[in-house]
């Protein structure tokens, strides 16, 4: 084998793979912030939540009425592609299913886009079923600007960069149209139990 | 560690752009798409805690350059960029 | 001649650990012997990949510290506590050791001697490492330009250079360094106390009138601020080269 940097280990991997660890993840105690760009300060006055695409009547929320839709707290494992997990994170939110109950659509697609330009994009069938919230809590606090505060989408069976940060809607698709990672060499679902990392994974 | 830490600038990934364009690049001059305004590519900002390198305009925050690499490939999105201009040192 | 030598495909080589120097309670230096070298440029920085015994590797880029006259290249590095790479460079490292680097890497933020505008150097914390090539090539060199310096630390003890700077202050070589300490200030401290502002700037910087190649190096926050005091004060932004190091990785 090729040169070895004496006495270097690294300070990951502490967990291997197991029933709750996905293939080639490491488990890690604090939450790492991922920035893709400055981090976008939206009033709650002015935030609101869309839903709009393959849709006759979009939908829209202010923060008060997003609020007062019935929300639930819930306590997942998050799997960040860049190799971190982190098991028993306490979130509040408001499911999907609560989101999507009455919306009539052809499309099996959706696109979330957020504050600052970001979108990803998922199969319909992985916001449903009791597997994504929009979250606003993080621990028991409002959800950090930095963690996607005031509200960010979160699937947490999916890579964390599905779980689009200061989301301010979701776009229903007929196609699955590829968003800003997916367009440029991530992969188009992201399971993390079939290490769907990159394009052909 | 202050939330602006995140954001560095182009000199973060000379490594990088030079494995992809056999050239210095830190001194290369690049045109936003957005907003036509002209940086060194040392001078941009650029995001490293991220799936990817995540490159951007310092005077509009538009998106210049997006590179994931994994395992010797490279995926390289340039539209951001209207033109890059290089060349050997001056 | 070093320039085009520096132009071309980027490998990885081994560099062999000559000397470890303690600069402060949380920075060493690294001295290297790097066979066939192509020389460098002030400013310019190294890629280091460490390398596990089951494959796994880490990457970080540092600045190199030493002269272009120098043959040696000298890494300055931080040990930043919850880092991966810095705890292993200042810490698990001795002479001896082979590293794995490549580079140099860069062009834009260097200073070459010939260069005769007035120079102003301005360092946060370990940002002065590249500064401090600079510095070196200026007295390698006999440059004539004149440098400032502006460094700020949290304290005396986190002072790298200290000495060296002294010295080279006291030659006449028209090097004149300007500290901070933020935080911390021995009794009798007489340089400045407190983060860098506007009137700091003024007394620090060149007159606009003069036109100085500028270097800024630090944590972004320190960057931007001293490159934005440098701005409102009348500075072409065109003079002012920036680095910025994050306060993650390591």
């Amino acid at each position: 084998m090729g040169f070895v940097s004496r006495g270097f280990k690294g300070k990951r991997r502490d967990v291997a793979s197991s029933s709750r660890v996905p293939p080639g993840q490491h488990v890690v105690d604090d939450f790492p912030v991922l920035s893709a760009g400055p981090t976008p300060r939206v009033s709650i006055a002015d935030w609101t939540f869309s839903i709009v695409g393959e849709i006759d009547d979009p939908k829209r929320w202010t923060w008060d009425e997003f609020r007062k839709l019935p929300s639930e707290t819930f306590t997942v494992d998050i799997h960040c592609v860049t190799k971190w997990t982190k098991l028993d994170t306490r979130w509040a939110g408001v499911s999907l299913d609560t989101i999507l109950d009455e919306v009539e659509t052809a499309g099996e697609y959706a696109v979330a886009y957020s504050d600052g330009g970001y979108t990803t994009n998922l199969p319909l069938d992985d916001l449903t079923g009791g597997k994504a919230w929009i979250a606003f809590e993080y621990d028991g606090r409002p959800l950090d600007p930095e963690h996607g505060g005031p509200a960010r989408l979160l699937v947490p069976h999916l890579y964390l960069w599905k779980s689009a940060k200061w989301v301010r809607g979701i776009s229903l698709q007929t196609e699955d149209e590829p968003g800003f990672w997916e367009s440029n060499g991530y992969h188009l679902r992201g399971d993390p139990w079939r290490e769907q990392r990159y394009w052909g994974d | 560690m202050q939330q602006s830490d995140l954001k560095l600038d182009g000199n973060a990934i000379a490594g990088l752009l030079r494995e992809i364009f056999t050239m210095e690049m830190t001194n290369a001059n690049s045109t936003c798409a957005g907003c036509g305004k002209v940086h060194a590519v040392g001078r941009v900002d650029v995001y490293l805690n991220a799936p990817g390198a995540v490159v951007r305009c310092p005077a509009c925050e538009q998106v210049l350059m997006r590179i994931v690499h994994n395992r010797g490939r490279y995926w390289i999105d340039l539209t951001g960029i209207r033109c890059l201009e290089l060349g050997p040192g001056e | 001649m070093a320039r085009a030598a520096v132009l071309g495909r980027l490998t990885w080589q081994l560099g062999e650990v000559a000397e470890i120097v303690r600069e402060t309670p949380r920075v060493s230096s690294l001295v290297l012997q790097v066979p066939d070298w192509p020389g460098h440029l002030a400013g310019q920085h190294v890629d280091i990949r460490l390398t596990a015994e089951d494959g796994y590797q880490a990457e970080r880029s540092y600045s190199i510290a030493s002269a272009p006259e120098d043959s040696r290249v000298i890494l300055t590095v931080e040990r930043l506590e919850d880092g991966e790479v810095s705890p292993y460079l200042v810490g698990e490292v001795r002479a001896g050791d082979q590293v794995e680097l490549r580079g140099p890497i860069g062009g834009y933020f260097v200073w070459e001697a010939g260069d005769a505008r007035p120079l102003l150097l301005v360092a946060g914390g370990s940002g002065i490492v590249p500064l401090m090539a600079m510095i070196r090539h200026h007295a390698a060199a006999g440059a004539t330009a004149p440098v400032r310096l502006l460094y700020s630390s949290r304290s005396i003890e986190d002072v790298i250079y200290m000495d060296e700077l002294a010295t080279l202050s006291a030659t006449g070589m028209g090097l004149k360094v300007s500290h901070t300490l933020t935080r911390f200030q021995p009794p009798g401290w007489e340089g400045y106390a407190r983060r860098i502002d506007g009137e700091m700037m003024a007394e620090v910087a060149w007159p606009r009138k003069d036109s100085p190649a500028v270097f800024i190096c630090g944590p972004t926050s320190f960057v931007e601020a001293a490159a934005g005091l440098l701005v409102e004060s009348g500075y072409d932004a065109s003079w002012i080269k920036t680095e910025r190091f994050g306060a993650t990785g390591g």
